[in-house]
């Protein structure tokens, strides 16, 4: 059993909750049912014709079922006039049961290519559902996930698109049968008998008035207890995350207090929920019991009367249980129904959502790496403007320290100069060229990233620094290792460039990491750069290593580097300071200590 | 299933209660057919009204006991199955609460959430169905049999048909469970690959733009989402031959009786009771569907229960000695001596041989790379694992020996995680005891510098705070993490790292602050910023789990190789000179 390595972050908003016990009686409802319908319809065109066909057998696989109680109905009078009459006509009856036999494999065989075709349909549309969310993952503005967790997105693309292809597989089918079943037993009970069918339907009020009594009732108490659940399971994640504080300060009395109180809340409505929608089965139950019964009595009494054959009593007796299932299930299915609108809704909210625009089609071509800022202005909502008006101009081979407290927006810089964010108002320029005239892919080709979040994957050393250029050789990659000092401790690993990263990406030291990605860097061969420098310190050796591959990486690039390092920043040719989002001084480290504004301030603090 | 077994069985009167009403419901149940067979052999066919309308009461009399049963049932499985959950959730909770780091680190916080969570709801609901289910089909399956043979009047025929039906089906379910097991394994394989996928993807978003490596990823996602695919494809093919084979089964079961009762030439009686006798041949054939529906749901469910029964059964490495001291304020000085330390389960000791003494009034700093041992070395004071060898002492007194509740309550302790709870401000910070006085949350406030932007926010004190503390920065968290500490007043005060989220003017004014407040206090500081802690009155050097210097800034400076490399990574050489 493999166990979840991390915790996702809990989608916001009302959601599906752990489902307890019991099944939901009761599911989430989608902002627009039709729409989302339609929408899910409109995907699944390029399916149509095989739901079709399988519809088609699903329906001619009732339509033949619904035939057989009939048949053997009959084989029974035969043996009843053949046991009143003293000789059995065996003949009749086996040349009978040879056609239920007949019909039942044809039955068995179309319900069978039925589930194979849906089946079918169902992985596809999993598969493109699946496919274009990851595609769209990539296609959509970073302002997005502003708003939107990666937990959402993972759960739309596992939780969303099980609940449509589960439908598609099962309950689709599931509903068309329980109409054609419907109708059709309807149809052979009038024929068998219209007052005992009478009985039948007189009783689908009174079932569906008790289905919605029971619905009812336990939904408030389903809700109760999927809040409680939520407290219950919220104060054990916070707990269990915050274990070292709890014991520190004394504090497990207190949780155990707390959870004492919320577990019993959940256990009293639990209780209530449970057994309340458990009160759908026996009632039900009754009721087609209480049918049954008077089907047997009033059956008797009409087969005396010579109206109807014993043998119809059995064959509608097999007739009413199937016309009571599908009326059992109603609830069930528009529970169903209404979960996969919704489940579609959200996918195809995600997947309708505008793409990043592109605001030029520029290639750029032989760029010396010359940047400038006019008159920038960005906010990440504009109705909140961090970078009021920030010009600076940064020559092809300098280096730009960016510094500031924490929280200050250093990475603002970079999501700007990268194009994931679009600035408000100004220019960003490369080689005098407006950024926003070239296609992002475009711009993106000039630039580098070494970022502290080292981005490995699962997969070989190998594979990884190849990321930076995918068509790289060996050779090329090993050269760029060496540049950025990694060959060496490559080579001392097991299987060395074969070396394969684990998913956690954690069986190699945080130093290592970097150097990995500085590879990266070296093999991309970018003319501007950005890097920031790690906050925490690795051990020393490798800490010089980076240093050193750092500076390699810089020579003849532009670069801008998120600095922690004094000594990255008095070297810098230029320092731009900020604080709480915007550019507040720039210049050299000298020319800002002479100012004496808040980077002096920031300087001197450091030695009080 | 294990310990949870036992919550389970020590409710037997509930379990006792509920077998007998399904005993009741069961009797009821099968007499139907019967008396719908003696509706037709007794009034029908002798057409006697009377006998209908008879039987026909009788029938509803036992119609409304199944019902009457099986709500009573519903009622005793919900107040069985919540009671249960709410036991073993009572039960792990506490346990977990109790446990210390190093039965964390074993089991880590993720499967032990899922734990406390997803694996009670597993048990719950296999529990219920289990009494629901599992107890009720063989009841059915051996009444119906015994129902059946009675019915079948010598026709052993009739009885063997039944077990050639149900032998079929159970063979039928398992082919084809042998032929997707396997898979299923695959396939939960392949889910975790692509809900891998997709999370890197996630969270390497910025990478993959720098790179323009969307179409390689998305090749990359293919394979998996293609290989997901055709798995999960062939597992539901198998299995949508499922349901014709039940329906192939039951009809043909039905259709064998009525040829095998013509071929033996009934007489009346014998047809009206073939038509009961096939009403319980289905029933027998659910009956042993059922249970095999409870032997599919078992080995998930015992997975849960006996992840369960592993936390319910940890033992606690760290608790009260039995004797243990109750400490009032200490006076504050720590000293290790000769302590070796590892993890539980680790080979290496992560600290070798360390001894020092930190007094109260002064500031002893501890620096070294990431892996040094910091972190674990502090960890020892407030026992959040205890020192392998050596002994680590308070005042004198070895920390073992002092009651937990005690010693935590001497040492005031600010982790490198962060964790603040979901409630106020105010909540957070007197976190330790509610009843402590505001002006005491105020002044730790002023101490720990975060005043001004509890002042800025409209709520101040009073302002929420979400789960994990997410609504407030890194560098406020980190702050109020350091009040609530602060307003504990502890003779020793330790910060693992506490300041790494602060600007330098902030971090600054914070230790200026902290050296007046706490100035009778011992306090203990782990950074990573030589410009943190070189005023201390002592800093040890950690290397790989020893002491390599200790001593003052400018002592280390001259005869402390690894402090004067972290130093001069992070400061110039004009610096370094002051």
């Amino acid at each position: 059993m493999s166990e979840e390595k991390k915790i996702n972050v809990p989608p916001k908003g009302p959601r599906r909750g752990p489902g307890g016990p019991h099944g939901p009686v009761v599911g989430e409802k989608p902002k627009n049912f039709k729409l989302a319908i339609k929408k899910l319809v409109k995907y699944l065109k390029v399916s149509l014709v095989p739901i079709i066909v399988a519809l088609c057998f699903a329906v001619a696989g009732v339509a033949i079922t619904l035939n057989v109680p009939n048949i053997i109905g009959d084989a029974m009078n035969e043996l009843f006039a053949g046991a009143l009459a003293g000789s059995v006509n065996m003949d009749k009856i086996v040349s009978l049961l040879i056609k239920v036999i007949i019909l039942i494999v044809i039955s068995a065989f179309l319900s069978y290519v039925q589930g194979f075709i849906l089946a079918g349909v169902a992985q596809k549309i999993s598969y493109r559902l699946r496919r274009d969310i990851y595609a769209k993952i990539n296609k959509l503005p970073l302002k997005f996930y502003d708003s939107t967790s990666n937990g959402e997105v993972l759960s739309y693309l596992t939780n969303d698109v099980d609940m449509v292809s589960t439908t598609l597989n099962q309950s689709l089918s599931q509903l068309v049968t329980s109409i054609v079943t419907l109708v059709g037993v309807l149809v052979m009970m009038i024929r068998i008998s219209w007052a005992m069918t009478g009985i039948a339907v007189l009783m689908v009020p009174v079932s569906l008035g008790l289905i919605m009594l029971v619905v009812k009732h336990s939904q408030k108490h389903f809700m109760r207890q999927q809040r409680y659940l939520g407290e219950v399971n919220g104060h054990i994640e916070e707990m269990y995350a915050g274990h070292n504080v709890v014991s520190l300060y004394n504090g497990q009395k207190k949780s155990k207090e707390t959870f004492f109180g919320l577990n019993d809340k959940l256990y009293r409505s639990a209780k209530r929920s449970q057994f309340l929608s458990g009160l759908m089965m026996p009632v039900m139950q009754l009721i087609g019991n209480v049918g049954y019964v008077f089907v047997c009595v009033l059956g008797g009494l009409f087969t005396i009367k010579g109206s109807i054959s014993p043998g119809s009593i059995q064959a509608f007796v097999s007739y009413l249980r199937q016309f009571n299932q599908p009326i059992q299930q109603s609830a069930n299915i528009v529970n169903t129904l209404q979960s996969t609108a919704a489940a579609a809704e959200r996918v195809f909210g995600f997947l309708e959502a505008p793409d990043e625009i592109e605001t030029g089609d520029n290639k750029a071509q032989n760029v010396e790496g010359n940047v400038e800022f006019k008159n920038v202005k960005f906010g990440y909502n504009p109705d909140n403007i961090i970078i009021n008006d920030f010009s600076s101009t940064v020559s092809a081979g300098s280096r730009v320290a960016i510094v500031g407290p924490t929280g200050a927006g250093k990475t603002t810089m970079v999501k700007l100069l990268m194009r994931f964010y679009d600035i408000n108002g100004g220019q960003i320029t490369l080689d005098g060229i407006d950024t926003a005239s070239f296609s992002r892919a475009g711009l993106r080709e000039e630039f580098g990233m070494v970022l502290q979040d080292t981005w490995l994957f699962n997969g070989t050393i190998m594979e990884n620094i190849r990321y930076g250029k995918l068509g790289a050789s060996d050779e090329e990659v090993v050269a760029a290792a060496k540049v950025a000092c990694a060959d060496r401790f490559i080579r001392t690993l097991p299987g060395g460039y074969n070396f394969v990263l684990n998913e956690e990406a954690d069986n190699i030291s945080q130093g290592q990491k970097q150097l990995l990605t500085i590879a990266r860097a070296v093999l991309n061969d970018p003319k501007v750069l950005i890097l920031d420098e790690a906050t925490s310190s690795v051990d020393t050796r490798t800490e010089i290593l980076i240093q050193k591959a750092m500076d390699r990486l810089m020579q003849g690039r532009t670069s801008f580097i998120i600095a922690h390092r004094l000594s990255t920043i008095k070297d810098a040719d230029k320092i731009l300071v900020m604080r709480d989002g915007d550019i507040v001084e720039q210049g050299n480290h000298a020319e800002l200590m002479e100012q004496g504004g808040f980077y002096a301030g920031l300087y001197n603090s450091q030695f009080q | 299933m294990g310990k949870t077994l036992k919550y389970y069985f020590k409710r037997w009167p509930v379990i006792l209660a509920i077998f007998a009403l399904l005993l009741g419901q069961a009797l009821c149940d099968l007499a139907l057919p019967d008396y719908m067979s003696q509706i037709v052999a007794e009034g029908v066919l002798t057409q006697n009204i009377n006998r209908i309308w008879y039987y026909g009461g009788i029938m509803l009399a036992y119609a409304s006991g199944v019902t009457a049963c099986s709500v009573a049932v519903g009622y005793l499985a919900a107040w069985l199955g919540s009671g249960i959950a709410r036991d073993i959730r009572r039960d792990v909770f506490a346990k977990v609460t109790d446990f210390s780091g190093a039965e964390f680190d074993k089991l880590s916080v993720s499967t032990l959430i899922t734990r406390s969570t997803n694996d009670v709801t597993q048990v719950q609901m296999f529990f219920i169905m289990f009494t629901r289910l599992a107890l009720y089909s063989p009841i059915m399956a051996v009444g119906g049999i015994l129902k059946a043979i009675d019915k079948s009047q010598g026709m052993n025929n009739l009885v063997w048909i039944i077990m050639i039906g149900v032998g079929t089906l159970l063979l039928s379910i398992i082919v084809l469970l042998l032929i997707v097991q396997p898979k299923f394994i695959k396939l939960q394989k392949l889910t975790d690959k692509v809900n891998l996928l997709a999370r890197e993807g996630l969270n390497g978003m910025m990478v993959i733009r720098a790179f323009n490596t969307q179409e390689h990823e998305e090749k990359r996602f293919d394979g998996a989402n293609g290989e997901l695919t055709a798995t999960s494809l062939f597992v539901n093919r198998v299995m949508s031959a499922l349901f014709p084979i039940i329906n192939f089964v039951m009809y043909g079961v039905m259709i064998s009786v009525v040829w095998i009762t013509a071929a033996n030439s009934a007489d009346v009686n014998g047809v009206a009771n073939m038509m009961a006798f096939i009403q319980y041949a289905m029933q027998i054939i659910m009956s042993f569907m059922m249970i095999t529906m409870v032997f599919i749901l078992l080995p998930r469910a015992a997975v849960s229960g006996k992840r369960l029964g592993e936390v319910l059964s940890t033992e606690i490495s760290i608790k009260d000695a039995p004797n243990a001291r109750d400490f009032g304020r200490a006076k504050g000085v720590i000293e290790f001596k000769n302590v070796n330390f590892k993890y539980s389960g680790g080979d290496d000791y992560v600290l070798k041989n360390i001894s020092f003494t930190a007094n109260p009034g002064e500031t002893t700093a501890f620096i070294g790379s990431t892996g040094s041992g910091k972190t674990s070395l502090i960890s020892l004071i407030p026992r959040l694992y205890d020192a392998t060898e050596g002994e680590v002492t308070l005042d004198g007194v070895n920390v073992k020996d002092i009651s937990l509740e005690s010693l935590r309550r001497n040492v005031a302790f600010v982790p490198q995680k962060n964790v603040l709870f979901s409630g106020t401000i105010e909540s957070n910070i007197k976190y330790s005891d509610e009843s402590l006085p505001d002006e005491d949350m105020y002044h730790a406030a002023e101490v720990a510098q975060s005043t001004d932007f509890i002042e800025s926010k409209e709520e101040k004190f009073y302002s929420e705070i979400a789960q994990g503390g997410t609504n407030v920065s890194g560098g406020q968290k980190q702050r109020l993490a350091i009040a609530r500490a602060l307003i504990k007043k502890s003779p020793v005060c330790v910060f693992d790292d506490s300041f790494s989220a602060l600007d330098f003017k902030t971090d600054a004014a914070l230790r200026s602050a902290l050296k007046d407040d706490a100035k009778d206090s011992a306090l203990l500081i782990v950074a990573q910023r030589v410009g943190t802690i070189m005023n201390a009155d002592k800093i040890i050097v950690l290397d790989d789990g020893e002491i390599v210097g200790m001593g003052k800034h400018k002592e280390l400076l001259e005869n402390c190789p690894v402090y004067r490399d972290i130093a001069k990574s992070q400061l110039s050489e004009e610096e370094l000179s002051l």
